[in-house]
């Protein structure tokens, strides 16, 4: 057998599900590190009313923050949710439609929390 | 040759899935899918705690009155109990995916570091959950 790897590796169209491997481990690191951030500066110290934590979102910067973190979450999702369907529904046409509602589930979600993000 | 044909048991159910005895980084492994797709549907609820508890004082006010009195035709304890779900799933899949990261980074492969870090894994999550959750239900 010819080796099909690295410099040898023969190029096709398709590619071979790095990119979706990638963006969800960068995806995963990012909503980490939002988590992190998020839990900081609730655990500080002070009475965590609306105020507070209205205000925590309120800035431009988490905003921005939190706006990238919302698409990450749709995109990991998507690659999450795509595997556990290409694994378990196997006829295509269920496979097909699962896929759709998937798609307009997050697309919708994503809407939502933008939405209520960008009117703060 | 025939024989080994015939006693092929054919493709796996999901009642012959289950009679399989999981090592600990196996049941780790099918957790991370559960937690996954249990955050996926959940998603809505997550969206609506954040529009409730950020976009005014009056729906702040709602949204802790959710956990006492509860809301619309949905009593507090199934509230508290679908935050609890939230609670575990988020804990064992941020767990779970910080290992797999982690695996993934420093090629710890082995067998060895597989059941090691399974078993953090689930303690940290159960002992996290039990601690919020008991808070969450204001036993302390």
């Amino acid at each position: 057998m010819t080796q099909n790897f690295g410099t040898k590796r023969v190029v096709v169209g398709a590619h071979y599900g790095l990119r979706d491997w990638l963006a969800q481990r960068v995806t995963a690191l990012l909503m980490a590190l939002f988590t992190l951030l998020v839990l900081l500066q609730v655990l500080m110290p002070g009475e965590l009313g609306y105020d507070r934590w209205a205000g925590i979102f309120a800035a431009q910067w988490m905003k921005v923050l939190s706006f990238v973190v919302i698409l990450s979450l749709a995109l990991h999702a998507w690659v999450g949710v795509r595997d556990i369907l290409m694994d378990y529904v196997k006829p295509v046409g269920a496979r097909l439609l699962a896929q759709v509602f998937a798609i307009v589930w997050l697309l919708a979600c994503t809407g939502w929390a933008v939405q209520v993000l960008w009117r703060l | 040759m025939a024989e080994t044909a015939k006693a092929r048991p054919g493709s796996m159910r999901l009642i012959d899935a289950l009679q399989y005895r999981l090592p600990l980084a196996g049941v780790v492994s099918i957790l991370h899918r559960a937690s996954g797709a249990l955050l996926f549907v959940l998603l809505p609820f997550v969206i609506w705690m954040f529009d409730t508890s950020v976009t005014s004082e009056i729906s702040y006010s709602r949204f802790t009155s959710a956990f006492v009195a509860g809301i619309g035709f949905v009593p507090a304890w199934l509230v508290k109990l679908a935050v609890l779900a939230l609670i575990w799933a988020t804990l064992q899949h941020f767990t779970a995916g910080l290992r797999h990261v982690w695996m993934d980074a420093t090629h710890s492969v082995s067998k060895e570091f597989g059941r090691q870090s399974a078993v953090f894994t689930l303690g940290a999550t159960g002992l996290l959950t039990v601690l919020l959750g008991a808070k969450l239900f204001g036993l302390y």
